[in-house]
């Protein structure tokens, strides 16, 4: 079976069972311009107070902004969705009913789920990006933007390496609705440039949970700080992601009894 | 009066019993939190040493130790959510919690109350390890320390009320996630949860005087970590007791005609 096929199959289900709740749409727009109205006092606070933050002027900590808005629309409509359902069939033994298709497994728990409207978010995110770029009167070269989008689909994979990885441990624990909850405070993080936090925490949140990759990488790409080097260590990065969370997963699997059902 | 503690004392008990084996994911639950004031602390720090050491009248001491006793007073303002009432509705729920004799808000004010002496516990570890990384400033005075352990239960309180308040909403309609959200993205700003309110523009601070936010997460922290009078500190409990008061009553009031409109939507 195609995997490519089979999310195509996947999304395009999902587009349809969203789209017979349209007023979802602009309900989804209005807690989007809720989280956009609540990030902008911030950056008014802080900005109240300074004319820069850690090197970062205003422009640059809006354009940081909308890839935290956008790379969270991405997380909120395919990411963790997929991973709480998996979290629920491994504890309801309904796992079985995914393991039975004949499809690569990890391909198929990755896809099942898509919440369309949370793509608002990425459109919104876009927005504040664009108007972020305005106001830094910068233009836009085509390396640039390769980069950018280069950063953006690499922390968009470790992520979801993070969150699979994570997942996999409802093999071995069973409560672990909590882990959300936890993803949820690290990638807030992502709202500021890594580089403001202290080096434990930065470590962290490169390494451990890679916020840093899928938020400040890209932002450092739209500003100009972005080089060469880090785009090639964020390429490496993303293929160690990839290696441990496939392993992390095969390992979790073969420990899966489907016990209740 | 006497089954009314009996059964607090009952839920509580279970509460502790039934949260104690799942310390690892109270943990994940405590740590994720814990990220949200330390990410404020980091750039409020920032700023702080960017200016020469304070703003808006606070050092980084200061901060460190308003945004430490935060992770307790958040701990305790986390009480049954609005989104627990939606379920709770449109999923039929409450009717099976109909049938007891007993508001079925007593159970949440219960439950979570024990889950709390829980929390409290488990915060300490994390509080000494906070401590240790951005060293707080702290000078306390006894009567602090009295009206501090008073006021996290009366802020505990004061949010089960607005939360139910906020939850019952869905009695009426049962599109309320942009509502819910709106009243985070409010109670964020106007609470002192962002940042200490002394920070905020003064007519915010003005417009935070006629609210209840505020005596859930700015009023017990300064109490403790703040340079109050002891008459500031006792009004300020004074505050909570009204809103306390006043929020129940409201809450009744709601309650019975809210009950009338329940259907069970799904049950």
């Amino acid at each position: 079976m195609n995997p490519i096929k089979l999310a195509f199959t996947y999304l395009r289900i999902g587009v349809l069972n969203e789209m017979q709740y349209r007023i979802n749409f602009f309900i989804q727009l209005l807690q989007s311009f809720i989280s956009v109205a609540t990030g902008l006092i911030g950056l008014s606070l802080v900005f109240g107070q300074v004319t820069t933050l850690a090197g970062w002027s205003r422009p640059e900590l809006l354009a940081v902004m909308g890839v935290h808005l956008l790379m969270g629309g991405v997380i909120r409509s395919i990411i963790q969705p997929n991973m709480e359902r998996l979290m629920d069939d491994v504890r309801n033994g309904t796992l079985d009913f995914a393991l039975t298709k004949p499809a690569d497994a990890q391909t198929l728990v990755s896809v099942r789920e898509f919440r369309f409207w949370q793509l608002v978010d990425v459109i919104v995110g876009m927005v504040v990006i664009g108007i972020a770029f305005v106001q830094l009167k910068g233009t836009l070269g085509i390396l640039q933007l390769l980069g950018f989008l280069a950063a953006l689909i690499m922390g968009g994979v470790m992520l979801y390496c993070v969150w699979l990885m994570v997942t996999s441990i409802s093999f071995w624990v069973i409560r672990v609705h909590e882990i959300s909850n936890l993803f949820e405070g690290l990638y807030a993080a992502g709202r500021w440039p890594v580089g403001i936090y202290p080096d434990w925490l930065r470590t962290g949140l490169t390494f451990l949970v890679p916020v840093a990759f899928a938020v400040t990488v890209p932002a450092e790409a739209l500003t100009n700080r972005l080089s060469g080097t880090s785009l090639l260590f964020a390429l490496g990065m993303t293929l160690l992601f990839v290696i441990l969370s496939r392993g992390l997963w095969r390992l979790g699997l073969s420990n899966y009894s489907g016990a209740s059902s | 009066m006497r089954r009314y503690i009996d059964f607090y004392l009952a839920s509580m008990k279970i509460a502790i019993l039934s949260q104690i084996q799942y310390s690892v994911a109270n943990y994940f639950y405590m740590i994720g939190m814990v990220t949200e004031p330390v990410i404020y602390l980091v750039v409020w720090t920032t700023i702080a040493k960017q200016q020469g050491g304070m703003a808006g009248g606070y050092t980084a001491g200061a901060f460190a130790a308003y945004y430490i006793i935060w992770t307790l007073v958040r701990n305790m303002n986390i009480v049954f959510t609005p989104y627990g009432w939606e379920w709770r509705i449109r999923e039929g729920q409450l009717s099976m919690e109909l049938m007891r004799p007993i508001h079925p808000i007593h159970g949440d004010v219960a439950y979570f109350a024990g889950w709390k002496t829980v929390v409290i516990f488990l915060w300490l570890p994390l509080a000494a390890i906070l401590s240790w990384i951005f060293k707080p400033d702290f000078d306390i005075r006894w009567m602090e320390v009295i009206v501090f352990s008073l006021a996290i239960w009366g802020a505990y309180l004061i949010r089960t009320i607005l939360l139910s308040l906020l939850g019952m909403i869905t009695f009426w309609t049962t599109r309320v996630s942009a509502i819910f959200d709106l009243y985070f993205g409010l109670e964020l700003i106007l609470s002192g949860r962002l940042v200490p309110m002394t920070l905020m523009p003064t007519w915010v601070q003005n417009l935070s005087n006629y609210l209840p936010f505020k005596w859930t997460f700015f009023f017990p922290i300064e109490a403790l970590v703040g340079n109050m009078t002891d008459t500031q500190l006792w009004s300020g409990v004074g505050m909570q007791v009204l809103w306390i008061t006043s929020g129940t009553l409201f809450l009744n009031l709601i309650w019975k005609s809210a009950i009338k409109q329940y259907s069970a939507v799904g049950g």
